[in-house]
């Protein structure tokens, strides 16, 4: 006996027999308490509720919804809206961080200051507090659409939210495709490296030909202008929506910048100084000796300010924009199947999560030193 | 011939001076050239257009109002957190009795100032917090000795805040040592369930763990046992903690090396003393600026709460905000709470610089 408890292996299997033992029970005990405490309380389990008609409005989506369609629609949308902010809060506040972390670095003492007063300031509030306030500044201390701000020509800032000037999606789609050919044309001009007398012709006439195009195709952007009490034409951004992206992008660019200038502080000094040495120009010696290094030490963390950042479009629901969060709590209160709901609600979020790390580790592989 | 001597004379050459810092005056930095012009320039326009904001918030303020009425200006109402700070720092607790939030704010400020210095740190000092954790719970909850019991319903504003953040920290810590030593163990039971709590917590967002608590929480538990709103999102403030904390550790024991736990082992020292006195006194040490990070993050979580409909702060401050008889003063509350917040996370920050300061000035002598 004293031999058995003495012996590590009996002991491991022992402790974990505990462990297992113990979690099952709790898991059981807590299974069978909810199943006496829906019965006690008359709810019906299960994902019939999905299929029918939802009795509230979504006040903004990217997918199309009208009240009356089915709960799993409403999901549906409440998933596009938030990988839509998400996509949209990550890609603005990489770039912004990217600023903020050039700006830190920079050896102008006015500028390193402002980004470090900015990046101080902003990392040690919290966001929902941060979210209310633009929410609060946009609905509160904005003035009414007769006397809208206007900062920029065709930008007005307004109660009613922020409107911009825009362009139809199908035009977008032809500017996306004119810069997509233009640029493989410039990429394959200049592959050739070599510029002749000959090519320099054709590549300036490829260039006027190019601007004509685009100035003849140009569509006129639709410039928002007021109508009533209101304003019409060019892009609307609704207050919600506004706010959450103002926070989320300002708050989220602090850390990112941090996580960028890290990478570049990581850098040792001799790898600047050699390059310098070596005589390759600045442009080169960012792209091809600094950037690649500081790469490696931006991404995991990056990775997971990326995955936080997701998590936060949650806090959505503090100023009404109908995120998947704000959505599911809705479906909650008409539906009262909180069990179903917050279980796909976690379901849902840890796919995503996973998703994205998954997709961080393996570019984190791709670019990752290969040791031999 | 005169016999001739020689000698070696060595004369050390001095170290040469360092060559002066290139130390350029202010001006020929802010307007140098082209590109430090226009960054300076580009930058004071950016600041100027903060200018209306700054106004808005000073020259235009009202800073005493008499009448709520009296807050009509175009500036921003100062008068009101004035007039409603009582409701923003201590809730709905009864007015007569809050000298027991006060005396609660005042307990965690002493006891954070008393245990500064990382010399008093050991398990006095744990026994100590303990301590003062009970006092406050029994000073906010009364009941004894004349005291009127207040229920959790009624507690609100920074005491609220302080006191999620603090118990948060303080049950979440030990179980994530568990966590941490059981995602390091060799047994794979302990290994995989400590892996699957981890992930799953660190992959949902807090609201989904916050809606769980207060909505399924008395789902989960036998008829009868409740526990109110304040605890319930206190377990998943804790839970959330546990995970985020048990990573840091992790970190810390990963960074030991193997060689401590062998070396204990090979002097026969038991696996619970060789844990306790060896491995996480040094691991901890190593992680103490990513721990003060996930502080500083839970004190920032906690103004989540008010998404349930706990009055920490921030709910305070919004319920403080609807009153109709001002004219929404939104933005000044939320600038007020905020900066409350700020007060304490840099507070936090600052700390850890200090303390990061002071352990590199150790590890060299």
């Amino acid at each position: 006996m004293r031999r058995l408890w003495y012996d590590a292996r009996v002991r491991g299997w022992a402790i974990q027999a505990f462990l297992l033992i113990g979690v099952l029970g709790a898991a059981l005990w807590i299974a069978q308490n909810t199943m006496m405490n829906l019965e006690a309380r008359g709810i019906r389990v299960g994902l019939g509720f999905l299929a029918r008609p939802t009795e509230f409005p979504i006040s903004e989506s990217l997918l199309p919804y009208r009240t009356g369609d089915s709960y799993g629609w409403a999901y549906v949308v409440g998933v596009g809206n938030t990988l839509w902010i998400s996509v949209l809060a990550i890609v603005f506040s990489t770039l912004l961080g990217l600023l903020v972390a050039l700006a830190r670095r920079s050896a102008h003492p006015l500028l390193s200051a402002v980004a470090a007063v900015y990046v101080t300031l902003l990392r040690n509030m919290p966001l929902i507090v941060q979210l209310l306030f633009w929410y609060a500044v946009i609905t509160t201390n904005m003035p009414s659409a007769r006397r809208a701000l206007h900062p920029l020509p065709g930008v007005y800032l307004s109660q009613r939210g922020i409107y911009l000037p825009s362009i139809s999606a199908a035009a977008f789609c032809e500017i996306l495709i004119a810069a997509a050919v233009a640029g493989l044309a410039m990429r394959g001009v200049l592959r050739h490296r070599r510029v002749t007398r000959g090519t320099l012709p054709a590549v300036g006439a490829a260039v006027v030909a190019g601007i004509t195009a685009v100035a003849t195709i140009a569509p006129k952007p639709h410039i928002p202008h007021l109508v009533g009490f209101n304003f019409e034409g060019g892009m609307a951004l609704s207050p919600e929506f506004a706010a959450l992206m103002i926070g989320l992008v300002l708050y989220t660019s602090t850390f990112i910048g941090e996580i960028i200038r890290g990478g570049i502080d990581a850098i040792a000094r001799g790898q600047w100084e050699a390059a310098r040495a070596l005589g390759l120009p600045e442009r080169e010696l960012l792209s091809r000796i600094i950037l690649p290094q500081a790469l490696r030490v931006i991404l995991p963390p990056l990775g997971s300010q990326y995955l936080s950042t997701v998590k936060n479009t949650t806090l959505a629901l503090a100023v009404g924009f109908p995120d998947l969060a704000l959505v599911i709590n809705t479906v909650i209160n008409q539906s009262g199947q909180a069990l179903e709901n917050l279980a796909l609600m976690i379901a849902i979020y840890l796919s995503i999560s996973l998703a994205i790390s998954a997709l961080i580790n393996w570019y984190n592989a791709h670019v990752a030193i290969v040791v031999r | 011939m005169t016999s001739m001597t020689f000698a070696v004379v060595s004369r050390p050459i001095p170290p040469r001076a360092p060559p002066p810092k290139l130390r350029r005056p202010l001006w020929r930095l802010l307007f140098g050239d082209a590109l430090s012009a226009a960054i300076t320039l580009g930058t004071i326009a950016l600041i100027a257009m903060l200018l209306p904001a700054l106004k808005w918030a000073t020259v235009d303020a009202t800073w005493h109002a008499a009448t709520p009425s009296a807050c009509q200006g175009a500036g921003a109402c100062w008068a009101f957190i004035g007039a409603k700070l009582r409701l923003i720092l201590f809730g709905l607790y009864p007015p007569t009795q809050q000298w027991r939030p006060i005396l609660v704010i005042a307990i965690t400020l002493l006891m954070v100032l008393a245990s500064l210095s990382p010399r008093v740190w050991g398990g006095r000092l744990a026994l100590l917090w303990g301590g003062a954790i009970l006092v406050m719970l029994t000073l906010m909850y009364g009941g004894f000795a004349g005291l009127a019991f207040v229920p959790t319903s009624k507690w609100g504003g920074m005491p609220v805040t302080l006191l999620l953040s603090v118990l948060s920290l303080a049950f979440a810590f030990p179980l994530s040592i568990a966590l941490a030593l059981g995602r390091q163990s060799d047994l794979p039971v302990a290994r995989g369930l400590s892996i699957l709590f981890i992930e799953i917590v660190r992959g949902i967002p807090l609201v989904a763990m916050l809606f769980v608590a207060a909505i399924l929480l008395p789902l989960f538990l036998p008829a009868g046992w409740t526990i109110d709103k304040l605890g319930r999102t206190l377990a998943a403030l804790t839970i959330f903690a546990a995970a985020y904390l048990a990573e840091v550790l992790r970190g810390g024991l990963q960074g030991l090396g193997a060689g401590q736990a062998e070396a204990a082992q090979a002097l026969g020292i038991p696996y619970w003393r060789m844990i306790w006195r060896i491995i996480l006194p040094q691991a901890i040490q190593k992680v103490i600026p990513p721990l003060t990070n996930t502080a500083v993050v839970m004190v920032k979580d906690t103004a989540l709460v008010m998404i349930v409909g706990v009055f920490d702060m921030l709910g305070a401050g919004r319920a403080a905000a609807t009153d109709p008889a001002w004219p929404a003063p939104y933005t000044e509350t939320y600038m007020f709470v905020a900066t409350m917040y700020f007060s304490i996370c840099f507070g936090i920050t600052i700390y850890a610089q200090w303390l990061e300061r002071g352990v590199r000035k150790r590890s060299h002598g």
